[in-house]
Formats: structure tokens, sequence, C-alpha cells
């Protein structure tokens, strides 16, 4: 599991706005319990700040009325909170084993050299990040990608080079 | 061929309430809510329901240990998580037909008196989840969920719940963990949910493509489920074929379908005229199958015979050029990120197995390694709280075990022998990304 990389601050104070606030409390009333509520207002935060520092940990305590070390704990398990800002478009490619089938790993290296950017690396004008995950489940497609939240799969190189195209 | 919970997929538009409806989608609930609750819990333990996540424990039994005596409110979990490699089935029924989802779960509540379900999904299902969120919505509009279901005495509010990126949260208790809010660290059974789940409370926990049958044992009768599948393994199951066939994709089947049959007839057979070299059955955690074993029927008790396990049936395929060793390193080094590093064997053993074959395939092998490999994965086995440990090991020591020769060819002379004639197993010149 994720959980040692360094969080990024955010430049400055965060809060929620007015509309986060209805939806915290929509989110809220789901539930029996205000504990349960922390994946799904996590999910909020990301998508209010674009990703958890410890500044929105903080406020994030707050609503949930939850000590910081659990909301930190609970933060650093799953590897879909970005503890520090994605590119523009976030592209997650497979490596399990019907993607690795599949020709994933030299797609893998057309990416990195396409994009001029590692796994866990930002490029420069901050339009890509990249990451690569473990199934998504796609397998039937494979080899497979996840871009802005949605799938591609049969993947060649011209089909990579048009989605980064599409995306640029 | 009969189809049941994929007979809709494909007509248009069959994810909304109107298409759903006019294809047969909520017309049991109506026979269901006349019955009495125990006598749908009696219906589905004739129909050989199996658990279909995984574990394959028969579904109505399962609904039968909920404590009668409880005052505490009962929950439905409905796992979609979908995190098994080579799985890729649930999502079939999220985005085609999320209201055969829904009616599944208003029955199932009934049967089981509760008020409340969640439906957890995996974080990277952003169309299942809005297809499922989109059809709550309608239901909700409808009537057909709400105070009263259908218009009958009967409340049921249904919630989606979002995962975020962690296999281990298809783990039953891990995933009522992360409900809760917490890490996703599976708990100690017993007790186990029906008894102390969600909350504490009563709870169900159950695959999606589970309760998408269920609609259909009420339709059509317990014992003519049961007559569809084979010996207690009652009626279809989705099979998801993936790697070196040619038409990779899913199949609808009945319960013990030959794995032959389905390769070979459904999948199209292997991808360039090759040789079938060995078979995933059931997901990556159930121990491969040999060329020489595919004449087994896919159903739980058939495989567990032959050493190895039905699970999610996620069938993955490996023709003759495929290395077993390089092949076994991708699955090693993903049980060993997905640990959840709550129990020590598991999570020192995953991340040891995977050095091992790692320094295997990069030449470095020593001559006992392939014991070395079994060794460790027989001190993971059985000595962690959940089965991912389990689930490490049993493709490690099967796989060493029927490839023997290819590890140790891999050990004497660094690299193999018979080097693939394509390709694609790359992984293990030391581009391989570090655990
Ligand atoms: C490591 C691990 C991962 C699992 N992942 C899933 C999953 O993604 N989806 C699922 O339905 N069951 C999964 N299971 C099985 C569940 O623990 C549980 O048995 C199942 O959800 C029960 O529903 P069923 O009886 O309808 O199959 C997993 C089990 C383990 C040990
Ligand atoms: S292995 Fe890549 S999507 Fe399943």
């Amino acid at each position: 599991m994720s959980g040692d990389a360094h969080m990024v601050d955010h430049p400055g104070p965060v809060s929620w706005s007015d509309a986060a606030r209805r939806e915290i409390d929509a989110i809220f009333a789901k539930y029996p319990d205000t504990k349960s509520a922390t994946l799904p207002i996590i999910w909020l935060a990301v998508r209010e700040f674009g990703w958890i520092s410890p500044q929105v940990e903080v406020i994030l305590g707050e609503v949930l009325k939850r000590p910081l070390n659990e909301i930190h704990s609970v933060v650093t398990f799953y590897t879909m909170f970005p503890q520090g800002p994605l590119g523009r478009h976030h592209i997650q490619i497979c490596r399990n084993i019907a993607c690795w089938l599949a020709n994933a790993p030299e797609l893998m290296e057309h990416l990195v050299a396409k994009l001029g950017i590692h796994p866990g690396e930002i490029s420069a004008d901050g339009r890509f990040s990249l990451e690569e995950v473990e199934c998504l489940a796609y397998c039937e497609c494979a080899p497979a990608l996840r871009i802005d939240g949605r799938y591609e799969g049969n993947l060649t190189r011209e089909k990579i080079d048009r989605i980064v195209e599409e995306a640029r | 061929m009969l189809k049941l919970v994929t007979k809709n997929i494909g007509i248009e538009n069959s994810h909304t309430l109107a298409v759903a409806k006019a294809n047969g989608v909520y017309s049991r609930v109506e026979k269901a809510l006349a019955m009495a609750p125990e006598a749908i819990v009696e219906d589905v333990i004739k129909s050989n329901l199996r658990g279909l996540g995984g574990a394959g424990f028969p579904a109505g039994r399962k609904w039968s240990f909920l404590p009668k005596d409880s005052p505490k409110p009962r929950y439905l979990v409905v796992n979609g998580d979908e995190g098994e490699p080579g799985t890729v089935k649930d999502k079939y029924i999220m985005i085609h037909d999320p209201h055969l989802l829904i009616e599944g779960i208003i029955i199932t509540c009934f049967a089981i008196r509760s008020h409340k379900a969640f439906i957890y999904i995996r974080g990277e299902y952003d169309l299942p989840i809005e297809r499922v969120e989109g059809a709550i919505a309608e239901a909700k509009a409808a009537g057909i969920l709400g105070e009263r279901v259908m218009g009958r005495d009967f409340a049921l509010d249904i919630v989606v719940h979002r995962g975020a990126g962690a296999y281990i949260c298809g783990e039953e208790t891990s995933l009522l963990e992360s409900l809760e809010g917490k890490r996703g660290w599976p708990r100690l059974k017993p007790p186990f949910p029906a008894v102390e789940g969600y909350q504490r409370c009563p709870t169900v926990v159950n695959n999606i493509e589970t309760l998408s049958y269920v609609p259909f044992v009420i339709e059509m009768g317990g014992q003519a489920f049961a007559d569809l599948g084979s010996e207690r393994n009652g009626g279809l199951r989705i099979y998801s074929v993936s790697g070196r066939v040619n038409k990779p994709g899913v199949y609808e089947l009945p319960m013990g379908t030959p794995l032959r049959q389905i390769i070979y007839d459904h999948a199209g057979g292997i991808a360039g005229g090759r040789q079938l070299k060995a078979v995933i059955p059931g997901g990556s955690s159930a121990p491969i199958l040999t060329a020489a074993e595919i004449d087994v029927p896919m159903d739980f008790d058939s495989l567990a015979k032959i050493g190895s396990m039905l699970g999610s049936a996620g069938i993955v395929v490996f023709d003759e050029t495929v290395s077993i060793p390089a092949a076994l390193l991708v699955l090693a080094r993903f049980y060993a990120h997905e640990s959840c590093g709550q129990c020590t064997p598991c999570r020192e053993g995953t991340a040891w197995m995977t050095k091992i074959i790692q320094r295997i395939l990069d030449g470095d092998g020593r001559m006992g390694d392939a014991d070395n490999l079994i060794r460790i994965a027989r001190n993971v086995l059985g000595n962690t709280i959940c089965p991912l440990g389990d689930a490490a090991a049993l493709p490690v020591i099967s796989w060493v075990t029927k490839f023997r020769p290819e590890f140790e060819e891999w050990i004497k002379r660094g690299r193999p022998v018979s080097q693939a004639p394509i390709p694609v197993t790359h992984i293990g010149e030391r581009t391989a990304v570090a655990v």
C-alpha cells in the first residue's frame, strides 16, 4: 500500500466552499454514523482541492470529528487519494497479468518516452501525470489504461498516441 | 444458449428503467414480496446459488445465519470491488443492467429483513458508479425504492459507497472496515459478518453477480435454477476470459461447463494458433492448471477436487510462449503491493517471494530458490488473518511445483533455454519496477 509518499502542502489555507458544505451534509445523511462518511468526504476533498495535503487533513478532521492521526491513517492507506498534485490528465496504466500478456511493458515504455515522464511524475507543462497500477478489471480489453476517469483498452502505440493527442 | 444476468446486454439503453422494465426487470419483486421471507431463503438454499465473489459459499445458507433475535438493524452490503486480477464481470451488470442488481437487492433485503443496503464499488469504476447511482435515483423516483417499495409495507434505501484503490477491500471484513471509514484491515473471524458486520450489526455481504441471480431464482423456482447447473452448484455464472485467446470477453454459461469448452468453443481457442500451456481458472489467486487439466467442469467442487478453485471465474490463458517464472513475478509483485501489512507472514512473505522470483529472472537465482519459494509460501499459508496470504501463497506453490523445470532452467542458465519467440516477457530483465 502507499503511505510513505510525502504529502505536498497547499500554497495557502484551504476551506470548504458553501457547495461542498452542503454536499457534506448530504453525505452524512446517507450513513447511520459520521465515521462511515469518511471515504466519501475524502473523495469530495480530492475534487475540491486536487489532493490531500496536511491542511486538507486538518479540515477533514474538523468535519468528521476525528483526530488527525486517524484521518492520516485512512488517507495514506488508499492508493487513489493523491497526496500531491497530479497532471491535468492522470494516466493509470495497468501492469497486471492480462495486460502484461498483451504487451503492457512495451506500451509503458512507449508512454514514458512519449510523455517524457516516469510513473509518479508530472510533465513539465503540468498536463500529464503517470501511474502504474494493478488490474483495472478491464482484462478482456487488455492492455488497458484509465485516463481522467474513463477506461481505454486494446491499446496499441497508435492508440496511445491518439489518446495523448486528444488530451493535450 | 440460455442467458440470465447478461440477457439484456446489447439492448439499447438497457440501463434505463423503462427499457429494463420492458425486458422483465422488477417483474419478480411482486412475487417475492408476496412470499414469506423465510420461504425466499429456503428457495435460494434449494437453488444452490453459490457466492460468486470468490469463496462460493451457498447464498441462502449465509442468509440463514443471521441471528433471529437481534434487536439491531440488519444490513446488506454488496461487494462491487472487483479487484481479483482476471475478473471483469460485475462491471457488465453495473453498466448494462443496474436495475437487475437493484431488483436482486430488493428481494434479498426483504428476505433477510434489512432496510438498508450499501453497494461498495471500486474507486476506478466511474461509469459503473454513475449507472448504479442513476438507476437508484430512477427507482426512487418511480417508488421502487423508498419508504414503500412498490407500494408495499417495506422500506428500503440503497447507498453507493466508492472505494479508493485497495485490492484488500474486496475481502469482506476489510470492506466493512473501509465502509466504516477506516483503513481496510481485515478482521479476525469469527465473529462472521452475519453476526457482527457493519457497525457490529448483523450483515450479509454478497457479490454483485450473486445478487443479480436472485430474481431468476424467484422467477423459475429454486429447483429449476439448481437444475441448470451441476451438483451443488446451481444456475449459471459469468466466466471472464482473458490472456492469449482469440476472443477474450465475458461468457455466461452453466455452472460446471468444462474449461476446455469455454476456452476453445466460446473464447475462440488460443491466439495465433499456438498451443495452450497453462490456465488460471478462477482469478489470480487460484492455483494454476496445466494444459492436461482443462477437462475439469468449472464449478466450485470440481476445481477444489483437483487442488484449484473456481473463485471469481476469472480465466487467464497462457500459451506455449509465456515464461511461467516471468508471469509469476507479475502476480507476486501484485500481492506484495496489495498486502495490507497487518500480518507479518503476509507482509514479509509476499515481499520475499517477489524478491526471490526477481533474482531468479535477473539471472542471480540460487539452486535452492525453487524450494525457498515453496517454503516461504507454506509459512504464509493459513497463518494470516484474512485469505490474502493464502491467495498469494497458492499460486507460488502451484506454479513452482507444476513448472519446476522452468524455474530451474532460469536458475542454471541465468535466462530461459527456450527464449520466447515473441517479445512479451521483458519483465525479468531488470526493467521491472522494484517493489
Ligand atoms: C483478498 C480478497 C479479495 C476479494 N475480493 C473480492 C472482490 O473484489 N469482490 C467480491 O465480490 N468478493 C471478493 N472477495 C470475497 C469476499 O471476501 C466475500 O467472500 C464475498 O464478497 C462474499 O460474497 P458472495 O458470497 O456473494 O461471493 C475477496 C476475498 C479476498 C480474500
Ligand atoms: S490485468 Fe490489466 S486490466 Fe486486468
